[in-house]
């Protein structure tokens, strides 16, 4: 029940988007989430976007994971 | 000495349906036969017109039979009428027969459309032609509107031994140390059949991978006459039909992720879904055990046909007193693979 | 990148894994509870706690609607569907298998001839509605902040089209007081040995993380933020450990990608608009708890399917042999059940936590439990 997806927003008409996840495409409602536009991938969940994802935070995240490392830990520093 | 017309108006295969009449034996089935089903299958034991058909044939028979009552009758990829073919074809297949024959029997549903049935009898002829097989045999019987659910199909399948084989595979015969193989991408029939089903507006490029398999096991067993164990993962999945094959034999298995093939598109359908898309049906694949040294003669020969190209070693058959299917997960985990639980899918077969 | 595949490279894991080996303090045990059911799910089907210290223990918690929704919950809208011929019960398929009293189900009650239908979506739902203007749709809402936005949409697209035929069934939970309980229960026995959470990552983008900082204060335990795929949970148990070898105690956000400053305030702002809290609410496991549920608000209370149907709450036991509540609230494990694995296993579950694939049980029985019989094994030679 938590699960959620994050997919591609293709299209939008009004408060309906189109998003696409690797092939599978569905309408997903915008009804509170704005400023997102095709390209942005958001977070699905029972037919709604909850959230938009953010690409510089995710490929901050990535790299630190590929050292073995996390936010904050990084020459000891605590966040 | 020319027959009379036994029927006073052809149906209307067009726009009528079908009628509790068509199903009581009489001169309305007769009609049925004579102008649905008959020009579809038509053979020389089929037209005799008989109630049972004489085949020639050797001692070795492998015999299969298969219900199906599929919903929705017609999806991407296929219907009712060509799965009922590949099903059985693919039984009699996985048990080392070459298929020859087959029956059908039909439930329709009274009101059922004539026109929908002539697609699907139309679509069955097709699937045995292209798999050599002929329908020699068949029955007919109507219920009444609501208790049926359009048309429901039985076929019977009749092959011969094929010659290569000194033992049929078996499902007990699967030992520790054997090699397991699948014949290509999971899951597509299955979440084809969800996706149609479900009133979720999804849409995907995902199809029914329903096919004959009887050629692709034919190169097989030419290249490896000791082949182990055949069998086809339809409802249930992969999963189930692992863990039927080591129960049987008195064994457990260790599959790994990263080497099960599985198509993007099939993934992501079976994330939106919320299924696991090793306990959907797989109506064109085949699962193969065989002995360590001639896992790679196995995979060879499955990859030079065309329903095989994608074929994978996904694992290997263990020792385990408790008969667990285990899987490696990508990084290294274990998890796992149990029976299917419960009949969450109703009807995609 | 697509935000999957990226999360779940296998080279990342073994290097996280290593990390955190590197970073546990030998001869110390570490206890963390990751409370939302799609880390348990996702923590069983990767098989991570392979790839784990064996000085790491992770307890289940009760962060899966299903599982916490009450016995007598269940009864309400089971009855509801067989006594009013009018209603179509729309309910996620979760809740379709979950026995209620004596052992009925929604799936027994649609072979009863209950109108039940399965749906993906609150639209669905509404949708419904607007297709049979002679029917009574009521939507069997269940789900924390996540799914409580969506709930709250699709009563104002309801409202938007005019439909008088629509209501919802809320069962809607909250997290923070959810903490609070886990903590508080028992005399305090499970939130003792708990060294931290994993936090709930798709809450936390409706709430934001700083939801927690009350809980993470009041209680001196870190919780980490987390995503749902296997690599995010690797780094948040990092984290965690790190903060614990520390003495620290703080509320970290390790799923910033998704997890804005503040949460999504839209969402929150359609939430409060539409719902209430509850003085209480009883939940499977925890007991009764003031302000951690709600209801519909004033002015919207012509879709509160409670009030439209009459119904009335009674608490119901679970089965006499059920650990489901223990299980919940972390203090039993799901091996440690009488009855797991043999009288209650996924076909015939006696408990929610059996049914739900986000449940402990489920996990621990579908994708777990072949390390129990390695353990026996290894004992008994």
């Amino acid at each position: 029940m938590c699960l959620a997806l994050p997919a591609e927003i293709l299209s939008i008409d009004g408060e309906t988007a189109t998003v696409d996840l690797d092939g599978a495409r569905m309408p997903v409602s915008l009804a509170f989430l704005e400023g997102v536009a095709p390209g942005d991938f958001v977070v699905v969940h029972v037919g709604y976007a909850l959230t938009r994802i953010e690409p510089e935070e995710a490929r901050r995240q990535l790299s630190l994971m590929r050292e073995g490392t996390a936010p904050g830990m990084a020459e000891g520093v605590t966040g | 000495m020319s027959k009379s017309r036994l029927f006073t108006r052809k149906l209307d295969l067009r726009n009528g349906a079908v009628e509790l009449v068509h199903g009581a034996g009489g001169k309305a089935s007769a009609q049925l036969f004579e102008e649905l089903f008959r020009p579809a299958f038509s053979n020389p034991a089929l037209d005799a017109g008989d109630d049972a058909a004489q085949l020639a044939g050797g001692a070795r028979l492998v015999v299969a039979t298969d219900g199906h009552v599929v919903s929705p009758l017609f999806f991407p990829g296929g219907d009712i009428g060509c799965l009922a073919v590949h099903g059985t074809v693919n039984d009699v297949a996985m048990g080392g027969g070459v298929p020859n024959h087959l029956t059908a029997g039909f439930i329709l549903e009274e009101g059922f459309s004539l026109s929908d049935l002539k697609r699907i009898v139309d679509s069955m002829a097709e699937a045995a032609r292209m798999a050599g097989v002929t329908v020699v045999a068949g029955d007919t019987k109507v219920v009444e509107r609501g208790k049926g659910d359009g048309v429901f199909i039985t076929t019977t399948g009749i092959g011969t031994l094929h010659p290569d084989l000194a033992t049929p595979p078996a499902a007990h015969r699967a030992r520790p140390g054997d090699c397991i193989l699948v014949s290509g991408p999971i899951g597509e029939h299955g979440v084809t059949i969800l996706a149609a089903r479900e009133e979720l507006p999804l849409s995907a490029p995902i199809r029914s991978d329903t096919a004959a398999l009887h050629g692709l096991v034919a190169g097989l067993i030419a290249a490896v006459p000791g082949i182990r164990t055949l069998r086809d993962p339809t409802r249930g999945g992969l999963a189930t039909a692992i863990n039927e094959i080591c129960r049987s034999s008195g064994t457990g298995a260790l599959l790994k992720e990263a080497a099960m093939p599985i198509r993007r598109p099939v993934e992501a359908a079976c994330e939106i879904l919320g299924v696991d898309p090793l306990y959907l049906a797989n109506e064109g694949k085949l699962i193969a055990i065989t002995a360590a040294e001639d896992a790679a003669i196995a995979l060879a020969a499955m990859k030079r046909h065309p329903l095989g190209e994608e074929a994978a070693i996904i694992g290997e058959i263990v020792s385990d007193p408790d008969g667990f299917v285990q899987m490696e997960t990508p990084m290294g985990g274990r998890r796992m693979v149990d029976w299917l639980v419960g009949d969450p899918l109703p009807r995609i077969c | 990148m697509k935000y999957v595949d990226e999360f779940r490279d296998p080279d990342t894991a073994r290097i996280l894994a290593d990390a955190i080996s590197g970073e546990v303090e030998p001869g110390r045990p570490y206890s963390f509870m990751e409370f939302c059911g799609g880390h348990t799910h996702a923590l069983c089907r990767f098989g991570l706690e392979d790839l784990l210290p064996s000085s790491i223990t992770m307890i289940h918690g009760p962060g899966c609607p299903v599982c916490v929704l009450p016995v007598g919950r269940l009864d309400m809208a089971i009855a509801l569907v067989l006594e009013h011929p009018e209603v179509i019960l729309c309910t996620y398929g979760d809740l379709m298998r979950v026995p209620g009293t004596g052992g009925q189900t929604l799936r027994t009650a649609k072979s009863r001839g209950g109108d039940v239908r399965m749906v993906y979506s609150p639209v669905q739902a509404v949708e419904l509605a607007q297709k049979h203007p002679d029917r009574e749709v009521v939507m069997f809402a269940i789900g924390f902040e996540t799914t409580t936005p969506p709930t709250a949409a699709a009563i104002k697209a309801a409202e938007a089209r005019g439909l008088s035929n629509f209501s919802v069934f809320c069962n809607h939970v909250l997290t923070p007081a959810a903490i609070d309980a886990i903590m508080t229960t028992g005399s305090g026995a499970t939130g003792a040995r708990l060294d931290g959470f994993v936090g709930p990552g798709n809450v936390s983008t409706i709430i934001g993380a700083e939801a927690y900082d009350e809980a993470s204060e009041k209680w001196n335990k870190p919780i980490v933020i987390s995503g749902f795929e296997p690599n995010d949970l690797l780094q948040s148990i990092l984290m965690l450990v790190r903060q614990v070898n520390r003495g620290e105690a703080r509320v970290e956000n390790a799923f910033a990608r998704a997890v804005r400053p503040g949460g999504n305030e839209a969402a929150q702002r359609l939430c409060a608009e539409v719902f209430i809290l509850r003085n209480s609410f009883e939940w499977r496991g925890l007991g009764t708890i003031p302000g951690s549920a709600l209801r519909l608000a004033s002015g919207h209370e012509r879709f509160d399917a409670e009030r439209r149907f009459a119904m009335d709450y009674v608490s119901r036991p679970d089965h006499k042999a059920c650990a489901c509540a223990s299980i919940l609230r972390g203090e039993k494990a799901p091996r440690d059940c009488k009855v797991f694995g043999t009288a209650c296993t996924p076909e015939s579950p006696l408990g929610s936590c059996m049914v739900s694939p986000e449940g402990a049980c489920s996990a621990y029985y579908l994708y777990g439990r072949h390390r129990d019989s390695a353990a026996r094994r290894v004992a008994a030679e």
